[in-house]
């Protein structure tokens, strides 16, 4: 079989292997500045071990890493899949994969080294934001490029999700990593005070939205409906939800910043949009549990389908939580508590992890054509990091919000009630119960690696046809 | 209106904003067409990899009311209050005005207590135990973070709980130190002594608080003590509290006892400052305090 009449599948085998690989890394450095928070002592006064230099590893490792790379495999399979034809310049697409990793190796590098913008979800300094440029650039012409070469008259939903994800992730990192070089691992923002805020936030809400959002929405429209073998619930639902969502998402940055020197009239449009947020939000969680009509009782006996099905409950519950939050009187409240680290985990832990590990689940035995090793323990990996999920969220929650309330306690003689170490204290024993949450999610996803390495063990690449299409 | 440069900008946002709303309205009614024929409905046609179907479900009645509900709120309240670039909002709210209300409010509820406690003399107020309360509620919001939460101090800030005061011990003294801060100088000496007076000298002031050292070093430690420390530490050690220059015979050390750590005070100096509390408590409140760290070493 000519190479031009079979899908590549290559670039999608390295990116879900390197998925596996870089959870399994970012999820154990989790737990370990988890743990540090519980008992600090674990910082060993070491710089490089220090919380504040572990935890930008952590997500930069979780997102960029383990999400990015689950981001990879799956758009470069489905927009083959869905289009009918082989990925547009195959050269191209294998220097998405290599120069992702490269990306990945400099962050581990120099994160601990203490080499950062100082920038959240944007730490990585200038020569390595230029790698990331060229890599984006790329993969948005092996994406779109693959979109024009389509055998079939529409575009698929899903892949409108991964384009919107391409284009806006590709403006918001250029424009928020706009910075003046002073040396090879230093640079300074051109922007300043407030509108740094404003454009930090701007980047790093957009960075939900659209990468660990917008991207991740188009791995459901394809994975659930394949899994659930339905069709998708509502073509009007995703035409509406999809476009109210990039939409709307572009404004709510300035939640991060309410009551702080940020101007009032931005706040206010921060948090009008972010409600807003709520029905274009739910419209996806309708959407992907919606297509399970009639296939209900295949959540019974398919743990990869309920992977995704909890997964998208998740979405729906954050994306509540979220709007919520974004209300004034509410952050007020939340504002610098450990409820927006809960809230970021149901997230993170619920949405974006549980259903990259349902794809990968579908994905990777039919990248290498064979059967999963154990659907036994798939079930195993899903009750470990439910349970890790529940524990972690359930303790942010309380931690968070007794927190809030210490805060801001009174006495009659107007004095603040508590002074913030015992606010500290008081939140010892949830940290305890969040470390144990993200043990618990660690285990699983060990599970999970062992899995697929026995399912793919002395396994051939899969070479797939591309079938013609059905009209 | 300082927040823009220009009406160009305040359109800049209020257009936007304006045709973002008429946007969302405009999708809904747009793809709210559409009813079920015989109860179910018919996939669009459209089939991608092999199996990939949509139906084309009418949106959920729920859904739809949700969506409005919110965007209906978001205009009220954008009438409400600011956010339309330069318009102001009927309501006429601001952060700053309500800040300001907040504090107005609570000076009005709490400034009588610190008023009171103003009026008493500092040595009869330290038996209030209801003053001395609030005292301590003043000192772990604003004090432990230098000086711990025992008040036991760390190096370079003082212990407030001994008999060694830099600036005087008496409640009048530490009230001043409170209100207008004290800033702690003392001169690198190395370029003057070279490391060898440093040692002299070091050796010298450990022997004044009755440690063991060599008798030579300190003996000719002393002659340069004389010449150049006792200014402000005085000929006898004991220190001048006009200049906040510490007493060096107690065998309390701000900065550590070692030699090592003696002996870079005196090589590099040392800058110590405790900030003016003035304009940030209000002299009510340290007033109040003042008498709190008083009881402390009593």
């Amino acid at each position: 079989m000519a190479e031009t009449e079979t899908y590549n599948y290559t670039v999608v085998r390295q990116f879900a292997i390197m998925t596996i690989v870089w959870g399994v890394v970012g999820m154990l450095v989790g737990v370990v500045i988890a743990s540090q928070m519980a008992w600090p002592a674990l910082n060993f006064d070491t710089p490089w071990l220090s919380f504040g230099r572990l935890r930008p590893l952590h997500t930069n490792a979780v997102i960029f890493a383990f999400g990015g790379s689950a981001l990879f495999s799956t758009s470069y399979y489905i927009v083959q899949r869905t289009c009918h034809a082989r990925l547009f310049a195959g050269k191209l697409a294998a220097f998405t994969f290599w120069g992702w990793q490269l990306v990945i190796l400099s962050a581990v590098i120099t994160l601990p080294m203490g080499i950062t913008t100082s920038k959240e979800y944007a730490e990585l300094e200038w020569p390595i934001d230029i790698l990331i440029t060229l890599v984006w650039v790329s993969y948005a012409i092996v994406f779109f490029g693959t979109i024009i070469k389509r055998k079939t008259p529409h575009i698929y939903v899903a892949n409108w999700f991964f384009g919107a994800f391409i284009l806006v992730v590709a403006l918001l990192h250029v424009v928020n990593s706009a910075a003046i070089p002073v040396s090879m691992f230093k640079s300074y923002s051109v922007y300043s005070g407030a509108q740094d805020a404003m454009v930090q936030w701007w980047y790093g809400h957009n960075a939900v939205g659209f990468f660990l959002t917008a991207g991740f929405l188009g791995m459901m429209y394809y994975f659930v409906p394949k899994q659930a073998n339905r069709p998708v619930y509502s073509y009007r639902l995703s035409v509406v939800h999809f476009w109210a969502l990039i939409f709307t998402y572009i404004w709510a940055g300035p939640h991060h910043l309410h009551y702080t020197a940020l101007p009032d009239w931005t706040q206010s449009l921060g948090m009008v949009f972010s409600l807003i947020l709520l029905a274009p939000s739910w419209g996806g969680m309708i959407n992907g549990i919606m297509t399970l009509s009639g296939a209900w009782q295949k959540l019974r006996t398919d743990p990869i389908l309920r992977f995704l099905i909890v997964s998208v409950s998740f979405y729906g519950m954050s994306t509540f939580e979220g709007p919520m939050m974004a209300i004034k009187t509410v952050n007020a409240l939340s504002h610098y508590t450990d409820w927006t680290i809960g809230h970021v985990h149901s997230g993170a832990l619920g949405w974006v992890a549980m259903i990259s590990m349902g794809a990968m689940y579908y994905l990777i035995p039919r990248l290498f054509d064979r059967k999963i090793y154990s659907l036994q323990l798939i079930e195993v990996h899903f009750w470990l990091a439910t349970l890790g999920i529940v524990l972690y969220i359930a303790s942010m929650w309380v931690s968070g919000v007794m927190q809030g309330l210490m805060w801001r306690a009174v006495n009659a003689d107007g004095t603040l009630t508590y002074s913030f170490v015992e606010s500290v204290q008081a939140m010892h024993p949830f940290y305890i119960v969040r470390f144990l949450g993200g043990t618990f999610f660690l285990v699983g996803m060990l599970v999970m690696a062992y899995n697929i390495w026995r399912t793919i063990e002395g396994a051939k690449p899969a070479i797939a046809a591309i079938p013609a299409p059905a009209h | 209106m300082a927040d823009f440069t220009s009406n160009f900008w305040s359109w800049y946002i209020i257009i936007p904003v304006v045709a973002g709303f008429i946007f969302c309205l405009f999708l809904i009614i747009w793809m709210s067409g559409g009813t079920l024929s015989g109860g179910k409905a018919k996939p669009t046609g459209h089939i991608w990899d092999e199996d990939l179907q949509e139906l084309n479900n009418p949106l959920p009645g729920w859904w739809v009311n949700l969506f409005y509900i919110t965007i209906v709120f978001g205009a009220i309240y954008l009438v409400l209050y600011p956010g339309l670039g330069n318009y102001e909002g009927l309501l006429g709210w601001t952060s700053q005005g309500r800040y300001e209300k907040e504090v107005k409010a609570a000076d009005k509820r709490f400034s009588p207590i610190y008023k009171a406690y103003a009026q008493v003399n500092l040595r009869t107020l330290v038996h209030d135990a209801k003053a001395m309360k609030t005292g301590q509620r003043l000192f772990t919001n604003y004090c432990t973070v230098c000086h711990g939460s025992d008040a036991g101090g760390a190096p370079g800030f003082p212990n407030l709980t001994d008999s060694a005061w830099l600036y005087g011990g008496e409640p009048e003294q530490i009230k001043q130190s409170i209100m207008n801060g004290r800033a702690g100088v003392m001169p690198a000496w190395e370029p003057a002594l070279g490391a060898k007076g440093v040692h002299e000298v070091g050796e010298y002031v450990i022997s004044l608080s009755g440690r063991k050292v060599h008798i030579s070093a300190a003996e000719a430690g002393e002659k340069r003590f004389m010449a150049m420390c006792a200014a402000c530490h005085g000929k006898d050690g004991k220190g001048k509290i006009a200049l906040g220059a510490p007493n060096l015979t107690d065998n309390i050390w701000l900065y550590g006892g070692s030699q090592k750590t003696i002996n870079e005070s005196i090589a590099k100096g040392r800058g110590g400052k405790m900030p003016a509390h003035k304009d940030f408590l209000g002299a009510d409140k340290v007033h109040l305090l003042a008498a709190y760290i008083y009881s402390l070493s009593r």
